[in-house]
């Protein structure tokens, strides 16, 4: 039998019992189009985290305190414990390195900010002019942190949007006077409303001077030090000439971790690629089951086509040819069903995309050629053994039943 | 020609042996016009099948045109099937969802013939058996003796050697039925072997030789003059 013919009269049995047909295209169809979707909402999840850390800029590198090389490539590093301060004058001295665009030191706490008697609890962020440029920050009104030493502690302030609502509702803040942990500091600029980047809401800051932020909160050691390389090229010798300076000035230890923003992408990125792996194979499981339900319907269909079967093999059609007959069919099936699927899986994506514009739910293409592997397999396999049990029919008996 | 030699066929029903066929030895010339006659349970029908290579003997040898095929594996017994045999039965047995032309293709279809020489061999048939009108339309829109009509294409459209037919006009009024037997007549004179098992007796005495089965052996096996 010739492959077109095979296909052509699989077409017309499939044709002849429209309901079962139709029955089977929608479970294979909505196996598939659930690994599409599923993938490309895991996949639109990764790309907007990447997306977020990228708009960091990715020639950022952050120095802290504490050496975990266990740990070097996870988030967990954000929290490491310190053995020994960074301190204003690390800072200062990597300040000087030729391969330094920009520096700025950080120093986070939790005060209360009192106006009025409006009073709040605030996350305060100790750190100089640079970090506007470093964390891409929006000022709305005012000016930034003043340009100068940064061992100056100028009791100065910018507020985060929803910190000056808070305090000072419509009336004009700059110039004004705000208490902050005991000290009273002058409101110099308002950021935008921005919302969150990278885990810090800027709306609920209170940015001060580093060293203004380290008396208000006691302290001599810095959070961390993010530093920013001239160019991506520099980014290995910024690395290197950070820990040399830092290991000359610690007495010959190598007790700061570097993490670049590379790394801590990468990591986000395997994080999620996993996630959708695991999605994409809980979908697949649905697939699975579609190719039961191929398999069931095809026992039916060679006890129903008892006859027909019969009547091919008196005609000439030997076993193997019976067999391929039924694995055309079940194939035809899974791949109509599984084109179906795409369809509805990509015009689930383009609907959520509308919903959601940020989540770009683009479906990967290993996704979309894993779900129609799995959906042709699984429909070879099952149909595999109804086709066996038609291919070993006696077509004695098959056709005496009429 | 075919050749059965000794030919033994036993089921085992119920733990009891049941000979259908038992030492039957029958030789028909090629162009022979014969008749398998006999009651219900006779071994006729199991005659008929093991002739078609439907069904295969326990013991015995059959000569299918010198070649032995008792000892063929399912393929070349299938090969057989298709060069050799043509079937014609009671039940019609046409595809339902395929058109008059489509089922008389079929045998062609499964050999792997091409479209085009399907469709022109099929076609010369259908004007040749008066269905020119009936070709697409589907065996429920058809009357039983234009399906049988459509069987009988559809059994000689490979050019067998030898066209069975069990019971051709069982299912069909008198009038239908003389003419489907007239068809099979006409190709058997145009030099087809036809072998045609009936209990009819008004059929089975049309043929020139006519055989009698009994208790799964020949019991009578006569020549018109």
């Amino acid at each position: 039998m010739r492959p077109l013919d095979t296909i052509g009269f699989a077409l017309t049995s499939l044709g002849s019992n429209r309901v079962r047909t139709l029955l089977m295209l929608l479970a294979m169809s909505i196996g598939v189009a659930a690994v599409v979707l599923l993938t490309g909402i895991g996949n639109g999840a990764r790309l907007y985290i990447v997306d977020q850390f990228s708009s960091l800029g990715t020639n950022l590198v952050i120095v802290i305190p504490g050496r975990t090389d266990t740990a070097a490539n996870t988030p967990a590093t954000l929290i490491g414990a310190t053995p020994r301060d960074l301190t204003l004058n690390d800072a200062k001295v990597l300040e000087r390195g030729d391969a330094v665009k920009r520096l700025a030191p950080l120093n986070i706490g939790e005060l209360n900010a009192i106006r009025r008697g409006k009073e709040r609890r605030v996350p305060v962020l100790g750190s100089t002019a640079a970090l506007l440029e470093v964390h891409h920050l929006r000022l709305e009104r005012g000016t930034f942190l003043p340009e100068e030493d940064m061992e100056i502690a100028r009791p100065v302030c910018v507020l985060g949007a929803k910190v000056y609502r808070e305090l000072f509702g419509q009336e004009n803040a700059l110039g004004e006077m705000v208490r902050l942990g005991g000290f009273r500091c002058r409101v110099i600029g308002i950021l935008g409303s921005e919302g969150r980047s990278l885990g810090l809401d800027t709306e609920e800051l209170v940015i001060v001077p580093v060293a203004f932020a380290q008396m208000l909160l006691n302290t001599t050691g810095l959070f961390r030090i993010l530093v920013e390389a001239k160019d991506l090229g520099g980014l290995e010798r910024l690395k290197k000439h950070i820990a040399t300076t830092i290991a000359k000035r610690h007495y010959g230890e190598e007790d700061i971790t570097i993490i670049t923003q590379d790394s801590v992408l990468a990591t986000f990125d395997k994080i999620f690629k996993v996630l959708t792996l695991t999605v994409a194979g809980i979908a697949g499981i649905s697939l699975v089951v579609a190719g039961i339900l191929i398999m069931n319907v095809m026992l039916m269909a060679v006890a129903q086509r008892t006859a027909e079967i019969g009547l091919c093999k008196a005609l000439g059609a030997s076993q193997l040819q019976i067999m391929l007959l039924l694995v055309t069919e079940a194939l035809l099936l899974s791949a109509i069903g599984g084109l179906l699927g795409l369809l509805l899986g990509f015009i689930g994506s383009k609907v959520i995309v509308q919903f959601y514009p940020t989540l770009q739910t683009t479906p990967p293409l290993w996704a979309i050629a894993a779900a129609m592997g799995t959906a042709l397999c699984t429909g070879f396999v099952f149909s595999l053994l109804p086709a066996r049990r038609a291919a070993r029919l006696d077509p004695i008996q098959a056709l005496a039943r009429h | 020609m075919i050749e059965l030699r000794e030919v033994s066929r036993i089921f085992t029903v119920g733990g009891q042996e049941v000979r259908a066929m038992d030492k039957v030895s029958l030789t028909i010339n090629p162009g022979e016009y014969l008749s398998i006659m006999g009651p219900s349970g006779s071994g006729k029908s199991t005659l008929l099948n093991t002739l078609g290579l439907l069904d295969t003997p326990n013991s015995g040898a059959y000569l299918l045109e010198g070649l032995d095929v008792t000892s063929l594996s399912d393929n070349q017994l299938a090969a057989t099937r298709s060069r050799k045999i043509g079937f014609i039965f009671q039940f019609f047995h046409l595809i339902p969802r395929l058109t008059a032309q489509q089922n008389i293709e079929l045998p062609l279809l499964l050999a792997g013939i091409p479209r085009k020489e399907r469709l022109e061999r099929s076609t010369r048939l259908i004007e040749a058996f008066g269905l020119g009108d009936r070709r697409h339309h589907r065996p429920d829109e058809l009357s039983g003796g234009q399906r049988q009509r459509v069987a009988i294409a559809r059994a000689v459209i490979n050019e067998p050697a030898v066209l069975l037919a069990d019971e051709p006009t069982g299912n069909l009024d008198r009038h239908a039925g003389a003419e489907i037997i007239d068809l099979m007549e006409g190709l058997n004179k145009s030099g087809l072997t036809l072998v045609v098992v009936t209990h009819d007796p008004e059929i089975g005495e049309r043929a020139r030789r006519r055989v009698r089965v009994v208790d799964g052996r020949i019991a009578s096996d006569t020549l018109r003059p």
